[in-house]
């Protein structure tokens, strides 16, 4: 994984502990873990990880891209910023 | 068209699956997967052996609680076959709350999903009632539990049909309600059949509906999807949630979705969505709203995404399914009313002196008709309140608490509520039951908990804290603490940390000082 990817999970990570985990404890979080699965998001979780995600990285996420495939769990939504941003 | 009448709720998946033209069509499509009418009668009455064979006889309480799923669609079924009495539990539940109402309801067996083991393992070993367990997806080893799967595939259809008659009950269905307690809104299968057939005829469906469900089955207006679409033989689209819109949007245009079933909350985030790249959907052909006030101008906006839609404002509490709704063509001519009763059924308003309301007064909301509920499940005292001597001899008739007014015409204008109910994300939300669940945190010395407007919510929930002395808890350690007791619509989305609460005369917490203070 790039730098940039790293830093981009970093900040992915530590916006859904904080605010949808209410944790601080890294192990309740794996990256493959399907946050719908586990009950960690609904409905208006999801649009607030999408509002933090444009704020944060500068994206734009159309309506046809809010899939699981890439807000489901934390590696996903690294693949997704990832491919807005053009990083490798 | 079958020519035995429906006397109970499962009697039309009999016919069904008997029938040539419908057996092999397409009853529910789950997460992209059609299960067609035979297979739905042949899992549910293989299942509904297995419970026969686990214990359950006529009227026994059987607790299903898992995501909208097949598992799910067939252990509904396969209650009713096999005589007994479901009741639906949301995934969201936790601990605490899943073992108060499998006591309550003193449910037999749980039927449920493996992914929520962390929540009902804890609570088998002293559940007082249960017998068993039938457990979905990867099986958790030990306890007893079998897998849902197997079951279905080593039992054999129910041969002897149960006993039941309309009177008997068919579902108990949990809401919550201002004591903090959720009680179990008890529903005969006459009462259950006579409202499929007053919604389907307003909402004009035929059998050749495909009705979307991306509402918990666990919520009634999500169950009634369900056994509409099995009441006309037509096919329910149904989705474990709408957290993911492109994903049921896709699905609504692979299935030809005609019925779009929603609460403010959803169509929020339709519009939001619509907003980032237009939608249009122009097979729908009927909109449904219900659980909180759809605004008059979001209804405007929806018709650019449904431009052949038809769409319904609705109003209605668990205790009777669905109270009244507006004709589809009267939204320009009536704005604000949610309409008149649904057919079969009356209203009035009576004030609280019990007194005829005079036209275009605020009264309270009366309800007369087959649908109402039979009371609460082992709450005489709670169903006293709400069933209400009628005009017939022993007839009883459903007092709603909901403040409304009525034109001389006769529809209905929803004015508030008489009670601290808040509904969020069109959840019903006790916050007597949030404040208990604070209350049981080490370090809050009190919590009082009020609802407040919100754009996409409805109401938001906002809690006021104060701290034991000495203690330091962050709003945010708190909304943590809050979700692993209460369902994520109940967590407070805003803590205020306080030193007092503002009291009344007699010294209760008042939630209506707190209510104007949030105003000014």
């Amino acid at each position: 994984m790039s730098s940039e990817a790293a830093a981009i999970e970093t900040k992915v990570r530590g916006y859904i502990l904080e605010n949808l985990l209410f944790s601080s404890d890294a192990a309740e979080l794996p990256n493959d873990a399907s946050l719908l699965e586990r009950g960690v998001i609904d409905s208006t979780g999801v649009l607030e990880i999408i509002l933090f995600l444009e704020g944060e990285f500068g994206i734009q996420v159309k309506a046809s891209e809010m899939l699981p495939e890439n807000f489901d769990s934390v590696n996903n939504m690294v693949r997704f910023v990832c491919r807005l941003q053009g990083v490798v | 068209m079958n020519s035995h009448p429906q006397r109970l709720l499962h009697d039309s998946l009999l016919a069904n699956a008997a029938s040539p033209v419908l057996a092999r069509k397409a009853a529910v499509v789950v997460e992209g997967n059609a299960h067609t009418y035979a297979e739905l009668l042949d899992s549910a009455s293989r299942l509904a052996t297995a419970l026969r064979d686990r214990g359950i006889v006529r009227g026994d309480r059987v607790a299903i609680y898992m995501d909208n799923s097949w598992p799910c669609v067939v252990s509904v079924y396969a209650t009713l076959l096999a005589g007994g009495v479901f009741l639906l539990i949301n995934p969201q539940t936790k601990a605490d709350k899943l073992g108060f109402i499998l006591d309550d309801s003193g449910a037999r067996l749980l039927l449920t999903d493996s992914h929520l083991d962390k929540e009902f393992l804890p609570l088998l070993a002293h559940a007082t009632h249960l017998m068993g367990v039938i457990c979905s997806g990867n099986l958790t080893t030990g306890h007893g539990i079998v897998a849902f799967d197997d079951v279905i595939r080593d039992t054999l259809p129910l041969t002897e049909p149960a006993a039941t008659i309309p009177l008997d009950l068919a579902a108990l269905i949990y809401t919550s309600g201002s004591t903090g307690q959720p009680k179990g809104v008890m529903q005969t299968h006459q009462s259950m059949v006579f409202t499929l057939g007053s919604l389907v005829e307003y909402l004009r469906l035929g059998r050749d509906e495909r009705i979307l469900c991306v509402l918990p089955l666990a919520f009634d207006y999500g169950l009634y999807q369900l056994l509409m679409t099995v009441c006309l033989g037509a096919t329910l689209v149904l989705e474990r949630s709408f957290t993911y819109p492109a994903q049921v949007f896709a699905r609504m245009q692979a299935f030809g979705v005609t019925v779009f079933p929603g609460v403010p909350t959803i169509f929020a985030m339709l519009l939001s969505a619509h907003q980032r790249e237009p939608l249009c959907f122009a097979g729908v052909t009927r909109v449904t709203n219900t659980a909180a006030a759809l605004a008059d101008a979001s209804a405007t906006r929806l018709r650019e995404i449904f431009p052949s839609g038809l769409i319904y404002k609705m109003y209605g509490l668990t205790e009777c399914k669905r109270v009244s709704y507006l004709e589809p063509e009267l939204a320009e001519t009536r704005p604000g009313s949610v309409g008149k009763a649904i057919p079969g059924t009356e209203v009035y308003l009576l004030s609280a002196e019990g007194q005829p309301t005079p036209v275009g007064e605020t009264g309270i909301l009366h309800v007369r008709g087959p649908h109402v509920m039979l009371g609460y499940w082992n709450r005489p005292d709670l169903t006293g309140q709400m069933l209400r001597p009628g005009r017939l001899p022993g007839e009883r008739v459903l007092c709603t608490h909901d403040l409304f007014r009525m034109d001389k015409e006769g529809y209905l204008y929803f004015v508030g509520r008489s009670d601290d109910i808040i509904k969020t994300r069109g959840e019903k939300v006790s916050p007597v039951e949030v404040e208990n669940a604070m209350h049981a945190i080490a370090g809050i010395r009190e919590a009082a908990v009020i609802g407040v407007p919100d754009a996409l919510l409805g109401q938001a929930i906002r809690a006021y804290v104060v701290l034991e002395p000495g203690t330091s808890l962050s709003g945010k350690q708190i909304r943590a603490l809050c979700a692993a007791r209460l369902e994520n619509f109940m967590v407070p989305q805003d803590i205020v940390l306080c030193t007092d609460l503002p009291r009344t005369a007699t010294g209760k917490v008042s939630r209506k000082a707190l209510l104007e203070q949030y105003a000014h």
